[in-house]
């Protein structure tokens, strides 16, 4: 291994730095990070090169392994990593979606003001954490019998929406319209299905969470109007979570799964975790047919706790949903692998993008955007830490060209969560976060260290890169003024 | 054997190397270290157990399966394990019985949520000792 980053990279520009075939033999394509040069000595001393280099053994990959400005170490692919494999030889890893599949962020706009909100968001904060379960070991208010869990992995939001929580329009709104095709329940364990059934209707606990942000600054004043957030001071909400332990399960399930498949198909690889399979395999197939029922698990989850948020918002402000106006901006997942069409040396090749801790970014046009951004672009949701902003952003052009349709996903973390435990305390990070005007309830104080700003890096530097980079442009700004932790 | 585990630091997830006087030692204390970053072990009493059978097709997937049935457990039953009594290990077959009790909220305080255990920076070393390592998304 070479002494220094600097040895190893080519700086493209200020934003991009490719790492060539060369550091690594078995690399097939080069890699690609977009980050800022003070950015890259801390990628670079957590090893998250190496994780770069490695995603680019992957049979069939094209382009570049890509990684965002918020990576950091994962385990085998980095998180903030994208990497497209041809369909028709290459290969889909489980490793490249990770544990919580279909990990992703809800945003509703609402017509309330921040002086509205502050004098009740204690209030609003302790309701929204009665209403929806969270933390280690809940489970859902709703419980679904296995039949229904089959449905919700076939239909995801859609099922939710139609068993009366939300409204039609949620599901226009929300990526992939909320399921996933060529989801196969037959393809899931189960021991999935008895990790989901209890699970489903819960935020979880670790980084999910919810936050009552407050706009800040607006960058795209048109783009904005088409999402709903007209002004300064009005109040967001945004939901995180992903497919619990169902989608944990599924992981778990297909990484041992494929990692008998890499024998089987010969394939060699620098890291067991970025086990895999050809995409058009009966491994591969079976995998994204699980993958997809976790997805739309996923969504339907999201789909659940805004309708209780929702319930929230009413009975702490008294409002109906008409004068409250909370209609759902967008829905995006950032862990996923998905079947999309690029051009490749100028013709179509259909290929499988993952995107772990990266969020699809598809421009103004494109036919995946739902009709009312048509004419802008696709929202793009990038949740920070809980002390610091949130930023809603749109899809581009050159992102279509140069990353396959992706950008980053979040802050990214650049301290462990011992190290955050070891120099801050819960209920200090508590204290420190109600300083700034922040009001936090945690189901554990452990957890809130764990989370604290400090141990991730400044999303206005992530968003920056990317916004400059061109691969995503920021639409809107949010302060955090109230945060429910799981 | 000074100590059963350490805990190894992670950006965004945490590992466990753990040593044992032979390898049943190491897997038991994996899954010991497992559980410590769920809860804090010293409130966990042995009131039941549950019996564990698997095969997998090498020694290094045995201990990512074992680890991954003990995080099933936990998440179906609502289980705390605190003491784990391997009685057959092979390279591909394990057989243990694990001790602990159910999850009762005042009197246990849970602390991280353990997502399953990955294959990356896996190890199961016997030239010094035995000692396991294993990373967890959590």
């Amino acid at each position: 291994m070479a002494a220094h980053w600097k040895e190893i990279v080519r700086k493209i520009d200020d934003y991009r730095w490719e790492i060539p075939t060369s550091y690594k033999a078995g690399m097939t394509v080069p890699g690609l990070i977009f980050a800022s040069e003070s950015m890259l000595g801390h990628i670079w001393e957590e090893h998250a090169f190496e994780q770069v280099a490695n995603v680019a053994f992957l049979p069939g990959i094209v382009g570049h392994s890509l990684a965002m400005p918020d990576i950091h170490w994962g385990y085998g692919f980095p998180i903030g990593g994208v990497a497209a494999t041809r369909v028709r030889d290459g290969v889909v890893s489980p490793g490249g979606v990770g544990f919580d599949i279909n990990c992703g962020v809800r945003l509703v706009r609402t017509n309330l003001t921040e002086d509205e909100v502050r004098p009740k968001i204690e209030q609003l904060v302790n309701q929204l954490f009665v209403d929806i379960p969270s933390g280690l070991g809940s489970e859902g208010k709703i419980r679904v019998k296995e039949k229904e869990l089959e449905e919700v992995m076939v239909r995801g939001s859609r099922w939710a929406m139609e068993k009366g929580y939300g409204l039609p329009e949620d599901i226009i709104v929300t990526e992939e319209s909320g399921s996933m095709k060529g989801a196969n329940p037959d393809k899931v364990s189960n021991k999935a299905r008895k990790r989901g059934i209890p699970q489903l209707g819960t935020l979880g606990s670790g980084n999910h969470f919810l936050e009552v942000g407050v706009v800040d600054e607006l960058y795209d004043a048109e783009a904005a109007k088409a999402m709903g957030i007209e002004a300064l001071g009005q109040v967001l909400l945004l939901i995180h979570t992903g497919s619990r332990g169902f989608g944990h399960q599924i992981c778990t399930d297909y990484v041992a799964l494929l990692g008998e498949a890499v024998k089987r198909y010969g394939i060699s690889l620098p890291d067991r975790q970025l086990a895999c399979a050809p995409v058009s395999s009966p491994e591969g197939r079976d995998y994204l047919a699980a993958m997809s029922c976790a997805a739309n698990y996923a969504w339907a989850n999201r789909q659940f706790i805004l309708h209780w948020a929702r319930e929230s918002f009413a009975k702490v402000f008294g409002k109906s949903q008409q004068e409250l106006g909370m209609r759902q901006v967008y829905d995006v997942c950032h862990n996923i692998a998905k079947l999309e069409e690029y051009k490749i040396n100028g013709k179509k090749e259909q290929l499988c993008v993952h995107r772990k801790g990266a969020t699809r970014a598809f421009p103004a046009g494109h036919p995946d955007v739902p009709e009312i951004y048509r004419s802008v672009g696709q929202p793009v949701l990038i949740p920070g830490d809980m002390g610091r902003y949130s930023y809603v952003a749109l899809g581009t052009e050159a992102a279509m060209k140069e990353t396959f349709g992706s950008t980053c996903h979040g802050a990214g973390r650049v301290q462990s969560r011992a190290a955050a435990k070891r120099s801050l305390r819960g209920a200090d990070v508590a204290r420190a976060l109600a300083d700034r005007g922040i009001t936090v309830k945690a189901g554990s104080l452990a957890s809130l260290a764990e989370e604290a700003s400090e141990a991730y890096k400044d999303v206005t530097e992530v968003v920056d890169i990317t916004h400059k980079a061109g691969i995503s442009f920021k639409v809107a700004r949010t302060k955090p003024v109230g945060v429910v932790k799981g | 054997m000074e100590k059963d585990f350490e805990i190894l630091d992670h950006t965004a997830d945490v590992g466990i190397i753990a040593y044992g006087a032979d390898l049943k030692q190491a897997f038991a204390n994996a899954a010991k270290g497992l559980f410590s970053l769920i809860t804090e072990l010293d409130d966990v009493e042995e009131v039941l157990y549950r019996d564990i059978e698997l095969t997998t097709s090498d020694e290094e997937s045995l201990l990512v399966a074992w680890l991954n049935e003990l995080v099933y457990r936990f998440d179906t039953e609502g289980v705390l394990f605190k003491r784990f009594d391997i009685t057959q290990l092979g390279d591909t077959r394990l057989k243990a019985r694990s001790y602990g009790e159910k999850v009762d909220s005042s009197r246990h305080s849970l602390k991280t949520g353990v997502k399953g255990a990955t294959y990356h920076m896996l190890k199961v070393d016997k030239t010094d000792g035995f000692r396991v390592q294993v990373l967890f998304d959590i």
